[in-house]
């Protein structure tokens, strides 16, 4: 496309034909105030904020969809574009339940920081306050419609970025709302809990179903022995979270998660290279059976467990190829089974006494842990799941200046990490981390990659691939993989997931081992993950994760020490009878 | 100007006429003739019928797509009902011509969901033309085909408006979409796609075989030929006229027998609402933009009940998208009621609702909220008194 001229707020300048109002406002500087806009979305339209007036036209353009044409003049704020604006926004406001202190976004909402950029002292338009109306409440997610400022970014992630696609408007005129199929609630339709939803709305409308109070009363009950672990993501979040800058802040992470009054700080991490040891294993049993035995029955490509809101999916809209999951439990439920049985025998506690809580950046893990098979040790594997936003709160209510915190340490037993497991948290990395392990085991040699680091599946296309060929020289009983050209396929956000588990199912690709996390960059943008989130703001994050892996000492999983304690000491053996009974699960067919 | 029937006219054209004319002549002229005729489109917002099937006809993609809107849904409209009755098989011959015209083999009527009596009607006339050779494959013995279905609305206000019918069309909730890109590049299934009002194809056929000097004759100005009028209310012969473009609103109402008019609601209750004062004032796009409905209140009724009306129509037919419109109407007829409840006594308190007023047409996605203010301003401004003045800005 040709450049052309055009003319904002008086000043000339020279813009991309065919490129919005908006885009080529913020590059002239200019900024204009949007509500429905999201960078990861398609364009709406609806909320009307972003009303610019184009000389010539005889309505006000909406700047976010409108494109720039040759010599266009455009004033951003101009009487008439002021008092529209301040209109629009006094509209939304005065349908809007504006108790604000009451609402889990209460200065980090964007109506409420255009309201304050507007100016809005007053409200012509507010006649009764807005009662709260808590539409939605499933494990993960819960919706106040009385929040809702109909922007549909939530509608437009659930369809865009997830292919899931269970939230539309119903109704319409100002009793207009965001609904599930017959109001049945999304606990009741094929919602993956992936929370997406949450990161996008604007609003205070939608936000996790907090289990804050529940963990406070675990933390005060003397006879728990209260547990917690922290994913991989929220040594990336938490910062965030807290207002501060996005940093890898690990150590003031644990530092903070003792203060609250945790027995034991540890760590998801030495989970996720347990789940490595046993996923690359069942991996290479798999091939093992296909390439060897001959076995017919054996599922190939094998996809990756970790991700709650794929599980969901994958059960929801390919319950044929169930048996292609691995049958490892998530690193958050290996925790939890081995929290209440390895642990409890370490620090000689019972049991009973246990209470396992996860810090997750997601909240399809608050509905994982609630699945019944989930019980494997004898009790509710895991009890609470916090998201990096509500473990921001409680940092946060318990007055904790985090920011001057000294770096602590995990406890020990389960508190060991490596790099190879810090980069679950980001797409892309649970490949690596399997790869790092798996092609060692296999050849007795490291990775071919120039510092470990498998590129190929780095970064944040939608869908990578790759493909490694084994040498001809392999370790000891592996040698029928000389040769073989291992593919491997990684995706993010469920609609990628789609697209590439549709070429799966109609046979097109012959992938071996699939990555999918259900989140758009993996973990580290997560449903449970500070707000806002955009590409910007998922590349900061992602930096962080990989700087974290590389100045770690161990950044292969098999070398995490406490991961070879447990094997010699409790497990005995990848896939052995121990591994089974509490690390691996199944699947269920849902409609 | 004057009453004149042409589409309601006793006789009619013999059928396929103007079609085979059409299909004598390339499909530049036909578009050309269409053009030159200087018709606006019979749906309301007026644009050119000719300039919108010139740039279809240019749109790059396949399977053009012809949609006959007749979603007829504009409170106190039933002309399009009318035509549909009576001269279905020149509406679909208009439709025709205009496939041929832009390239396009698909038509597509898109009928109300309050007219379901009018599918045998339309599937009977379609059939005869199919057996005559005027519509299907091949039509008239060149290679030109051309073929229509009949969709039926679901009842929605909004699906008049061409991007929420397409929307419709398409299976999707009714909601107007984001322009550009205009339908005419990207409508139906993002083909390249021709909407037009039942009138504007019905009356193709006339100019194609009158030509575009005698259409231009017709009406006033920049506003030619002849338009239908559903003339209700406080009239002795309510019912649908022919009158040319150009003729004043007294003339219509003349016609209709209207006594003690006290106001007229102009275009439907997006409209114009105009006094006794007013009534010569033309109906055409310059003056008083020509809708299809044409209501006559006389000085027994309270216009704040008719207000109440209309907005309440709004409030409950706004698709809910946008917030000026899906909030802004909610206002609106609380401020009226509000005047009606005596809570609002004076022009300064009804200032911001005013505003608001200007801002939904402004700001609003769509015709429905850029109009829908209308009703409130002209009827304040025109019937109501206050202590310090009449009400309006």
């Amino acid at each position: 496309m040709p450049n052309v001229s055009v003319t904002i707020n008086g000043v000339t300048t020279s813009v991309r034909e065919g490129v919005t109002i908006l885009d080529s406002c913020k590059t002239a500087g200019v900024e204009i105030p949007t509500l429905c806009y999201h960078p990861d979305l398609s364009l709406a339209g609806n909320c009307r904020m972003c009303l610019v007036e184009v000389e010539g036209w005889k309505t006000l353009a909406i700047a976010c969809v409108t494109p720039v044409t040759p010599n266009m003049v455009i004033n951003t704020h101009s009487k008439k574009v002021r008092h529209a604006r301040r209109t629009v926004l006094k509209l939304l406001l005065a349908a809007h339940n504006v108790n604000c202190p009451e609402c889990e976004r209460n200065k980090n909402c964007e109506l409420q920081e255009l309201a304050e950029k507007h100016n809005i002292t007053f409200n012509e338009f507010q006649t009764s306050p807005k009662p709260s109306s808590l539409e939605e409440v499933s494990p993960g997610i819960m919706r106040d419609n009385s929040r809702c400022i109909m922007c549909t970014r939530c509608v437009r992630t659930c369809e865009e970025l997830q292919s899931v696609a269970v939230i539309k408007p119903v109704g319409r005129s100002a009793s207009i709302n965001i609904s599930t199929f017959m109001d049945e609630g999304l606990d009741n339709v094929p919602c993956t809990q992936c929370g997406q939803c949450i990161n996008r709305c604007p609003t205070g409308a939608l936000f996790e179903t907090s289990e804050v109070k529940q963990v406070w009363e675990a933390i005060e009950d003397t006879e728990k022995f209260v547990v917690v672990q922290t994913a991989p993501a929220i040594r990336v979040g938490i910062a965030e979270a807290l207002g501060l800058p996005t940093d890898r802040t690990t150590g003031k992470m644990v530092a903070a998660i003792r203060g609250l009054g945790f027995d034991r700080v540890l760590d998801t991490d030495f989970t996720a290279d347990l789940t490595i040891i046993e996923e690359g294993h069942e991996l290479i049993s798999r091939l093992k059976k296909v390439l060897v035995d001959g076995d017919s029955d054996t599922a190939l490509p094998m996809t990756t467990s970790c991700s709650p809101g794929w599980i969901k999916f994958i059960e929801h809209k390919y319950p044929d190829l169930l048996p292609n999951v691995s049958t490892c439990k998530s690193p958050q439920q290996m925790f939890g089974a081995l929290s209440k049985t390895y642990l409890a025998n370490k620090e000689d506690v019972d049991p009973s006494k246990v209470i396992c809580v996860s810090i997750m950046p997601c909240t399809a893990k608050k509905y994982e842990k609630d699945r019944p098979e989930m019980r494997d040790s004898g009790y509710k594997d895991v009890d609470y799941v916090l998201t990096t936003r509500e473990l921001a709160r409680m940092i946060k209510e318990a007055g904790i200046d985090f920011d001057n915190l000294r770096d602590e340490k995990y406890d020990k037993w389960m508190g060991d990490s490596t790099g190879a497991a810090v980069i679950f948290g980001a797409t892309g990395g649970v490949m690596e981390a399997a790869l790092r392990t798996a092609y060692e085991v296999v050849t007795g040699q490291e990775i071919p990659f120039e510092g470990l680091n498998v590129a190929p599946v780095r970064g944040m296309e939608g869908i990578k691939d790759a493909a490694i060929t084994m040498p001809d020289k392999m370790a000891s009983g592996f040698e029928f993989l000389a040769g073989v050209t291992l593919k491997v396929a990684v995706a993010h956000g469920l609609a990628n997931a789609k697209e590439l588990m549709d070429k799966v199912h109609a046979g097109e690709v012959d992938y071996h081992f699939i990555e999918i996390m259900a989140c758009p960059g993996g973990c580290l943008g997560g449903g449970g993950q500070p707000i806002p989130t955009n590409p910007t703001v998922r590349k900061k994050r992602s930096d962080a994760i990989y700087e974290e892996d590389a100045v770690l000492h161990f950044r292969k999983s098999h070398a995490n020490p406490e991961v070879q304690l447990l094997y010699a000491e409790f497990l005995k053996e990848p896939l052995g009878h121990k591994s089974h009974e509490l690390l691996h699960t199944h699947y269920t067919k849902r409609d | 100007m004057s009453e004149k029937l042409i589409l309601t006219a006793a006789e009619q054209p013999e059928a396929g006429a103007a079609l085979k004319k059409s299909l004598e002549m390339t499909k530049a002229d036909v578009v050309f003739e269409v053009r030159e005729s200087n018709m606006r489109g019979r749906g309301g917002a007026g644009f050119p019928t000719g300039v919108k099937w010139n740039l279809a006809g240019a749109a790059s993609g396949a399977n053009k797509m012809v949609i006959c809107n007749a979603d007829e849904g504009e409170p106190g409209t039933f002309k399009d009902r009318l035509l549909l009755e009576k001269y279905a098989s020149i509406l679909l011959e208009g439709m025709t011509i205009g496939g041929y015209g832009i390239g396009s083999s698909q038509g597509i009527i898109y009928l109300r969901a309050e007219y379901p009596y009018l599918v045998p009607v339309l599937m009977k006339a379609r059939e005869e033309l199919v057996s005559r050779n005027l519509l299907g494959e091949g039509i008239l013995g060149t290679d030109f085909n051309f073929d229509v279905e009949i969709r039926m609305g679901a009842g929605a206000y909004i699906c008049g408006e061409e991007t929420s019918l397409i929307e419709s069309l398409e299976g999707k909730r009714g909601e107007p979409r984001n322009k550009p890109p205009y339908p005419v590049n990207s409508g139906y299934l993002d083909r390249p796609t021709v909407v037009n009002n039942v009138e504007t194809f019905v009356s193709v056929p006339h100019i194609i075989l009158n030509g575009f000097e005698w259409f231009q004759d017709l009406g006033i100005g920049n506003c030619t030929g002849t338009k239908l009028f559903s003339i209700s209310g406080d009239v002795e012969n309510p019912g649908v006229y022919e009158f040319q473009m150009g003729s004043t609103i007294g003339e219509l109402l003349e016609a209709a027998g209207a006594k003690d008019v006290q106001a007229v609601q102009v275009g439907g209750a997006s409209g114009t609402t105009i006094k006794a004062d007013e009534l010569d004032r033309k109906l055409s796009f310059e003056d008083l933009p020509p809708g299809g409905s044409v209501i006559v209140f006389n000085s027994s009724r309270n216009m704040m009940d008719v207000l109440e009306n209309f907005l309440e129509f709004f409030v409950h037919e706004s698709c809910g998208q946008c917030a000026p419109c899906r909030e802004g109407n909610v206002r609106l007829l609380d401020t009226a009621r509000a005047i009606r409840g005596g809570k609002i006594m004076s022009r300064e308190e009804l200032k911001p609702f005013f505003m608001l007023a200007e801002v939904m047409k402004l700001g609003s996605k769509c015709g429905l909220g850029q109009t829908s203010p209308n009703c409130f301003v002209d009827i304040i401004t025109k019937f109501i008194d206050f202590p310090d003045g009449k009400g309006g800005m």
